[in-house]
Order: structure tokens, then sequence, then C-alpha cells
């Protein structure tokens, strides 16, 4: 499988998510692709945007990032069925763009969190989590200052009507709706969550709760 | 042209920002206010000078950018 990782002006989990990637079998190099590009690189598998703090938050967290020309290429990518994984700012970036519906708003304490919470894996069904059993609980990273996932009642019900909620919170950290901490899209191939896999992918980090995720996507997709 | 947009949360959508201010406010012995929802002013200085083409402008600009319609109402003012 081939991995691109986007970098826009203020991400600084660019360099984690490509060492993620650069770990899957098969995976040679993920490609690193600046947003002012306007497509991207051919044969490409998975899209990974990445945490940080895109053009410093400006106007709306991942607002502008969400109007750069490479994220152009990555709805029409996600279109044609490819697949994208948003971490933190990531997240903010794809429901800002529209590839998933909702938004994060500010920490309802109004205070930036930066630690380690447990989360529940809520679906095995995608090829992010399909190496995780429903109900098993990770402790993962989360760091961010708009991570309260709000939609309205008929967009929330639809999530939880087609098992779309991926990953929720077991002690909501942020005031997320229905303690969301990371959802899909309709076809199930476009994952956006808080927090931070990439960051638990290896022991030396000091876990690897985050590592079935690169492990789930790198069976999907080699078998794909 | 000059514009003034004003981006607001839509009713019903929870503003701890807001209300942060409400609390500071009734520190402040202000006990009266009940309520506080914090929005932002954005100044377009354009070079339109058709005023019906410059709001048909603008509020392509709100749906597309300035505003997050999830969440957020806008209004627009030509100065």
């Amino acid at each position: 499988m081939r991995a691109a990782v986007i970098q826009f002006p203020g991400s600084n989990c660019d360099r984690d998510l490509k060492v993620a990637f650069d770990a899957l079998a098969g995976n040679g190099r993920t490609e690193m692709v600046w947003h002012k590009e306007a497509s991207l690189p051919d044969g490409i598998d998975i899209v990974g945007i990445p945490g940080g703090f895109s053009f410093g938050d400006y106007l709306r967290c991942g607002a502008i990032a969400a109007k750069s020309p490479i994220m152009q290429a990555v709805v029409n990518f996600a279109e044609r069925g490819g697949y994208v994984l948003g971490i933190c700012n990531g997240f903010q970036v794809l429901t800002e763009s529209g590839l998933l519906p909702g938004v994060l708003m500010q920490n309802a304490g109004l205070r930036f969190i930066c630690k380690t919470v447990e989360l529940r894996v809520e679906t095995a069904e995608s090829a992010f989590t399909s190496a995780y059993s429903v109900g098993t609980t990770l402790a993962v990273p989360v760091a961010h200052h708009e991570g309260n996932y709000r939609a309205d009642e008929q967009t929330l019900s639809r999530l939880e009507g087609e098992d779309r909620v991926a990953f929720r919170y077991l002690d909501n950290p942020n005031g997320a709706a229905n303690d969301i901490a990371g959802i899909l899209s309709a076809n199930r191939r476009v994952l956006g969550m808080m927090p931070h896999p990439e960051r638990l992918n290896d022991p030396a980090l000091g876990g690897t709760d985050g590592k079935a995720l690169f492990t789930s996507l790198s069976e999907a997709l080699v078998a794909a | 042209m000059k514009a003034r947009v004003f981006v607001t949360l839509k009713s019903g959508v929870l503003d701890p920002q807001g209300e942060a201010v409400r609390h500071a406010l009734g520190t402040l012995g202000f006990d009266g206010v009940e309520a506080v929802r914090q929005g932002k002013v954005i100044d377009l200085h354009l070079t339109e000078t058709d005023a019906e083409k410059a709001k048909r402008d603008i509020k392509k600009m709100c749906e597309k950018l300035l505003a997050n319609t999830v969440i957020e109402d806008y209004s627009v003012e030509l100065l």
C-alpha cells in the first residue's frame, strides 16, 4: 500500500504519522504532500491529515486548511472511495471540508487538554478498526483545545444508527456529544478522531494501543 | 466598498466562552446579565462598486469560508 501525508503550515504531527505509515507492510515510503499541490501522487491508497495547528487555527480550526488546493484533491480521492485518516487537527479539517459531518468546537471546560484518555472501540467494521475487538479499552493521548464534537440531533442519530462512531471516550474530557472521539464516513473509508494513535505505535513511545489501527489498515489495503 | 460580516453561534449551540464571560461579569457585580453569546466581526474592503453584486459575493464567502453554517449564522451590513 502507498500512503501520503498532507502538510499544512502549522502541521506538527506529520512526521509521526509518516513513521506510523512507513512501518506498514509493503509501504516503502510515505509521500509528504505540501498543501499547495493541486493533486495527490499516483497510486496512493491512503491519505493522512495530521494533527497540529494548520494556519494557526485562524478563523476556525481547520477552516483555512480545508480550502487549500490539496484538499480539493483529497475530497475527490475520498469520493472515488479512497481511504482518509484525519487525526486531531486532521479531524477538524475533515469536518470543515465536508468529508465528515458535524463540527469540533472549543472544549466545554475552555482549556487545552493534553493527557492520556481512555477510549472504547465501538465498531470493528472498518478498515481502521478491524484489528480491534468491539468493547476494547484503549489509553491514547489527546492534545487539543477544540475537540468538543457537535452535530444536530438528526446527524447524531444517523451516526449511531449506522454504526459510524468508531471510538468513544470513557470519561468525556471535552464535552463531545455522545462522548464521541472518532467517526466514520458513510462509506466507512474516512475516519476522523481527536486522540492520537500515531503517538502510541511503538513501545518506545510508551505503548502500542494505537498500533492496531495501522495494522488494520495495512491488512485491509494489502487485501484490497 | 466596505462591508461588515457578523458571525454568531446559532441559538441552541452551547457557547462555553460566552458563559465564561457572563460569569466574569457576574464577579464584577453585573449580576443582571442573563446570557452572553460571543461572535465575530469581519470587515471586508471590496473593489466591487455594485451593492447587489457585493451582497451576492459576500453571501458566497460566508457559505464557503467565513461561517461554518453547521453551528453559525451570519449577517451582512454594507458600510
